[in-house]
This record gives structure tokens, C-alpha cells and sequence, in this order.
């Protein structure tokens, strides 16, 4: 009998205990949207980046035609609003009679999936090494601080393309490139913020509560840095998507026929003076992502640093 | 301040040494035989090929073949180009102020527009003038300038015909190179025409390559101004009765100034990565485009070369910004 009520108890406390946890989560959660939604810039990047989104996602269903569909008889073709525009290709088709926006709106999943892969690497490499960097300090910090130094020292977009060069021209090995020169801002910035909270009280009592250096690392200390590697997060990713259509264009990323918007800038360019459509189209989807996605960027500055809030 | 500047150094020469080692395993690591890139001979007998091996010197170890390159590279000696058989220093030297005129330019209009906006904004703040001045500068910072350059290239080559689509100067001119910056040079030989058509000539690059540091430099300045607008000493300044003017300009704007010239150093990466961009839009014959076309036509000791002295060159500007921060700045030299 007595045994069954301890459990009991034990139970509440645990089902309160997560409660708990769950309420301060999503009060934390409801005070991160208040300040979000201050910034009005940040909440219209916000609903372009879900629409972007929705298009990449939705592309198969909702592009007129196949994007590497060729129709012949209608190569070069004005948007609809010129003269001998077609509803059929709204925006117009590229000089092997490809519709343009059946294009972009497939490109839409290669932007944003060399968003997410070229920041998740370089986010994950980036953690890692910073940690070591920050916890361990002496040698290890000092040979990883000079390596980053060294990647640091290059223009990244130079670094990138001669990276690719070796490794050959293509999307992956384009994304590997520039996770690879985008990962020591993370590695900067973990580093940073591990020495700052690794002399605080609550990693000593975790320590002296007999923590081993992983728990310590990845559970105590980790959680307690993420704010500025968000921020980091968002802006890298607008990066890598600018980046990897630099490389697109240049002849180094994602290859012919992939819709990629960089690329199509690439084939384009010999149209420039002909037919300002096959380039205008592939920038401006650019532009949008990428400014999309810094605008959320800064509200999650806003949002994320406490340092803002109080002013 | 001695001090601080060999501390610096100290730091500099391992990462030196280390852009050196990464730009020098680049052409190790490369798929296919470096004897047979280098010689440029296609069918070769094996006897030839370890003659060519032995007279390349890729039959000594590895660490004596890159103490044999830095020693090269610190006497000047990078090498000479695959496909043109140059020395990669002359190239580099040839080209380099066609991208330094460049970079110069565009820095300027970026700090000539940015920072006065960027005061502007911050005096203003939350004005519609704020805000557009913001906006603008988050277009820019979000700009793919490859996809700027030609948008411009249409409208003002293409539908206006007042710009000329690419190269430094038109052909109907020529004079020998004296400083190597067209400007100058075109001055300085005297024929009629020739300044003007350098000017048409160098505009659109210089908007396209100044866009992002205009961008960075103006939000850098507006929130360097917005911080210090708060301090106290500003509000003693206002107290005493200055006019505003003299409390922006003399008291705020100084201060101010001290982060913003680090942006400005920092832009020179900037400036030097989308200088690859810029002069392959505008076929502009500086150290951008020769980089590109080098990566294409596999000219490794070209891209060896380039690396290094392309980072030598952010090193150095770093060096000195960090110098003019110290001076400026004297709290942190320690």
C-alpha cells in the first residue's frame, strides 16, 4: 500500500515537473512571438519565406508546365503583358522554349535545400569544433583558432570556387564548399559563448554534481548558447543561397538543365540585350528569398537578444 | 603602440604560413597528374615522364617541394602559369590596379553615401526617412549583384545606350599604361575623349561592386550613431546649448566613427570576392576575372599564386585597420 503511494506521488510530481516545463516553454515561445512580432519587417519575411515555402513544396501540383519541359515553337517568348505574350507562359519562355515559371517555382526546392544542408553542416561541424575549442581552451583552441584564421583569411566566394574546382563543379560538392567556409563563424561563435558560460555557478554544480565533460558540454552548457547561433543560422542561410547561385552562375554549382536560379542566370546571359526576361525573373526570386530571409533574420536578432529588448 | 603592432604581426605569420600550406596542397590534392598539367605534354613515354618528374621536382619529398615554394614565394618567385608560361607575379602585378581602381571607387561612393545616410537614418530615427534608408540598405545587403550588374547592363547599355557593355576603356584609345589606373592614365595622355570614355567605362562596375559595403556601411554607422546619441556625454553637449549640428557632427559623429572603420577594413574581403563577380559581368581585366579564368582553364600554379597573394592582401589591410583602430582607439591596445 505505502509502496503504491509513494509511486503515486512520485507521479504527480513528475506529471507537475512537466507541466511545468511545458508552461515555461511555451511562455518562453509566447514572450519569443511578442518580440517577433514588434518588428514588422521580420513578420512579412516570415509569411514570403512560408509562401516560398508552400511554392517548393506544392511545386509538381502547382507549375504550369515541367521544368525541363522543351516546347518547341516557342522559344524566347515575352511575358504576358508584351506584345506576343502567352497566357500559356506567363512569364515567359527561355530561348530552348522552357517555361520560365514552371522554372523558378521548381528552383524554389534547390534554394532552399541548399539552405538547409549548407547550414546544418556547417552548424553541426561548427558546434562541435567551437565547444571543443571554448571547453578545452589551450592547444586544441589554439590549432583550431589559426585553422579558422586561415579559412578566414580568403574571400569566401573565392574559397568556394576553388574548392569546387577540385572537387568538381556540381550542386553537392558546391554546398560541401560553402558549408565548409561558412563554418568557422560558427565555430567563432560558440567558442565565445561556451568561455562565457563555463565559469558560471550553474556548470560548476552540474560539475560537482559529478557531470562527465560530454554532459557538461552538450547538455549544460550547449543549450544556454543558442541565441546568437540562431541568428547566425538565418543569415548563413540567405548566405549560402546568394553563394550557391554566385557559384550557379559562374558555371561551378548546380549544371545545366537543373532549374536552379543561379544557372538559369548563367544560360541567360548571352539574352541579356534580346530578351530581359530569361535574367530579370531568376534575380528577383533571388532577391526575394534572400531578403525574405534576412528580414527574419534581424526580428530574430530582435527577438533573441535580451541586450535589445530592454531599450 | 610598437607593441601592439608586433603582437599582431606574431599572429599574422602562422596564419601566413598557414594560407600557404592550404594553397600549396591544393595542386597535390587535384584530381590527375600534376607532371603531366604542368609540362603541358599529352603522350608521354614513362622515361620522360621521370625525366619531367625529376626536372619538376615532384620526386622530392613533400615538405622539401613546399620549403622550396615559400622560399620561392618570399623572394617573389610564385611560379610560372601552366597555359601562358609568365611568372604569376607579373600577371598579377599587371592586373592588380585594374581591380585596385576598381575597389578604390567603389569603396569611396559606398562611404561617401553610407555614412551620411547612415547619420541621417540614426538622427531621424523611425522617420519615413529611417525607414526607407533601412530598407534600401537590407536590398542591398540582400543584392545578388551578379544578376545587378547585368539588370544594369540592360537598362542603362541596353535600352539608354549610354554605358558601354564591358572592358576598361574603348579601343579606339591607346597609350602605355603609367600608374596602371585608367583614370589617371587617360588624363595623362592627353587625348580628347579618353578620360570620359574611362569614367563610362568604370560606373556601372563601381555601383555594382559598392552596393554591399554601401549597405553594411550604412547600418553600421547608423547604429555606431544610435549608441553613442545615448551616451551622456552627447546630452552634456546638448545641455550646454551646442547646436545640433556641432553635437552630431563634432561630438557624436567622432565617436561614432571608431566601429565604422572597422566595417569599412572588413569591406575589403568584400570587395575582393565580389570583384569576382563584378569583373566577369563587365569582362573587367583585373585579378577577379583572371582568378575565374584560371579555375576554368585549370592554371593551378595561377590559382596557387592567387590565393596566397589575394589573402596576403586582406591580411595586411586587416593589419592596418587594426593599426588605425589602436590609434584611434587607444583602449585596446591592452
Amino acid at each position: 500500500m505505502a509502496t503504491t503511494n509513494t509511486k503515486d506521488q512520485n507521479a504527480a510530481i513528475g506529471l507537475e515537473g512537466g507541466t511545468l516545463i511545458a508552461t515555461s516553454r511555451r511562455a518562453r515561445l509566447a514572450e519569443f512571438w511578442y518580440y517577433f512580432r514588434q518588428n514588422r519587417g521580420a513578420v512579412i519575411g516570415l509569411a514570403v519565406f512560408v509562401i516560398i515555402v508552400a511554392i517548393a513544396v506544392l511545386a509538381p501540383l502547382i507549375a504550369p508546365h515541367g521544368p525541363s519541359l522543351q516546347n518547341r515553337g516557342a522559344f524566347l517568348l515575352p511575358p504576358v503583358w508584351e506584345d506576343g505574350g502567352r497566357w500559356e507562359f506567363v512569364l515567359g519562355t527561355d530561348a530552348v522554349g522552357r517555361d520560365i515559371l514552371s522554372r523558378l517555382i521548381y528552383g524554389a526546392r534547390f534554394s532552399l535545400f541548399i539552405g538547409v544542408v549548407v547550414v546544418s553542416l556547417a552548424v553541426t561541424v561548427g558546434i562541435f569544433v567551437g565547444l571543443m575549442a571554448g571547453y578545452f581552451r589551450g592547444a586544441v583552441d589554439t590549432a583550431v583558432m589559426r585553422m579558422m584564421d586561415i579559412i578566414l583569411a580568403f574571400p569566401s566566394l573565392l574559397l568556394a570556387l576553388v574548392l569546387v574546382a577540385i572537387l568538381g563543379p556540381g550542386l553537392t560538392n558546391a554546398m560541401i564548399a560553402i558549408a565548409l567556409v561558412q563554418q568557422p563563424h560558427y565555430v567563432r561563435l560558440t567558442r565565445a559563448a561556451v568561455m562565457a558560460e563555463k565559469g558560471r555557478d550553474y556548470v560548476t554544480a552540474a560539475r560537482v554534481a559529478g557531470a562527465g565533460n560530454l554532459r557538461l558540454m552538450f547538455k549544460t552548457i550547449l543549450p544556454n548558447c543558442t541565441a546568437p547561433l540562431i541568428v547566425q543560422a538565418a543569415l548563413s542561410f540567405s548566405t549560402a543561397i546568394l553563394d550557391a547561385a554566385a557559384l550557379g552562375f559562374l558555371g561551378m554549382g548546380a549544371q545545366p538543365p537543373t532549374p536552379e536560379w543561379g544557372t538559369m542566370l548563367a544560360e541567360a546571359r548571352e539574352f541579356i540585350l534580346r530578351a530581359w526576361w530569361v535574367v530579370t525573373f531568376p534575380g528577383i526570386a533571388i532577391l526575394v528569398t534572400v531578403l525574405a530571409i534576412n528580414l527574419m533574420g534581424d526580428g530574430l536578432r530582435d527577438a533573441l537578444d535580451p541586450k535589445l529588448k530592454r531599450s | 603602440m610598437f607593441r601592439f603592432f608586433l603582437r599582431r604581426l606574431a599572429v599574422l605569420i602562422p596564419t601566413f604560413i598557414g594560407v600557404s600550406i592550404i594553397a600549396f596542397a591544393f595542386i597535390r590534392i587535384l584530381p590527375g597528374d600534376p607532371v603531366m598539367l604542368m609540362s603541358g605534354e599529352r603522350v608521354m613515354s614513362p622515361e620522360r615522364h621521370q625525366e619531367l618528374t625529376h626536372l619538376l621536382g615532384f620526386d622530392r619529398p613533400l615538405w622539401i617541394q613546399y620549403v622550396d615554394y615559400l622560399g620561392g614565394v618570399v623572394t617573389g618567385d610564385f611560379g610560372n602559369s601552366i597555359v601562358t608560361k609568365r611568372p604569376v607575379l607579373n600577371d598579377f602585378l599587371t592586373l592588380f590596379p585594374a581591380t585596385l581602381e576598381l575597389s578604390i571607387c567603389a569603396i569611396i561612393i559606398a562611404i561617401l553615401i553610407g555614412v551620411p545616410l547612415g547619420i541621417l537614418a540614426a538622427v531621424k530615427r523611425g522617420s519615413w526617412l529611417d525607414q526607407s534608408v533601412m530598407g534600401f540598405a537590407l536590398v542591398g545587403y540582400s543584392m545578388p549583384i551578379f544578376w545587378w550588374g547585368l539588370l544594369l547592363i540592360i537598362f542603362f547599355s541596353g535600352v539608354l545606350q549610354w554605358t558601354p557593355v564591358s572592358g576598361r576603356i574603348s579601343l579606339l584609345y591607346y597609350f602605355p599604361p603609367v600608374t596602371g589606373f585608367m583614370l589617371i592614365d587617360s588624363l595623362l595622355s592627353g587625348q580628347e575623349g579618353a578620360f570620359t570614355s574611362a569614367v563610362s567605362h568604370l560606373v556601372l562596375p563601381t555601383v555594382v561592386l559598392a552596393t554591399i559595403p554601401l549597405a553594411v556601411i550604412a547600418r553600421q554607422t547608423r547604429s555606431a550613431m544610435l549608441e553613442v546619441l545615448g551616451e551622456d556625454y552627447v546630452r552634456t553637449a546638448r545641455a550646454k546649448g551646442l547646436p545640433p549640428r556641432r553635437v552630431i557632427g563634432l561630438h557624436a559623429l567622432r565617436n561614432a566613427l571608431i566601429p565604422v572603420i572597422t566595417t569599412i577594413g572588413l569591406q575589403v574581403g568584400v570587395l575582393l570576392a565580389g570583384a569576382i563577380l563584378t569583373e566577369t559581368i563587365f569582362s573587367w581585366p583585373g585579378i577577379g576575372k583572371w582568378m575565374v579564368d584560371s579555375v576554368f582553364k585549370r592554371d593551378y600554379t595561377v590559382v596557387q599564386g592567387g590565393l596566397l597573394l589575394i589573402a596576403g592582401i586582406i591580411m595586411i589591410v586587416n593589419l592596418i585597420v587594426d593599426m588605425l583602430y589602436g590609434l584611434v582607439n587607444p583602449r585596446i591596445r591592452h
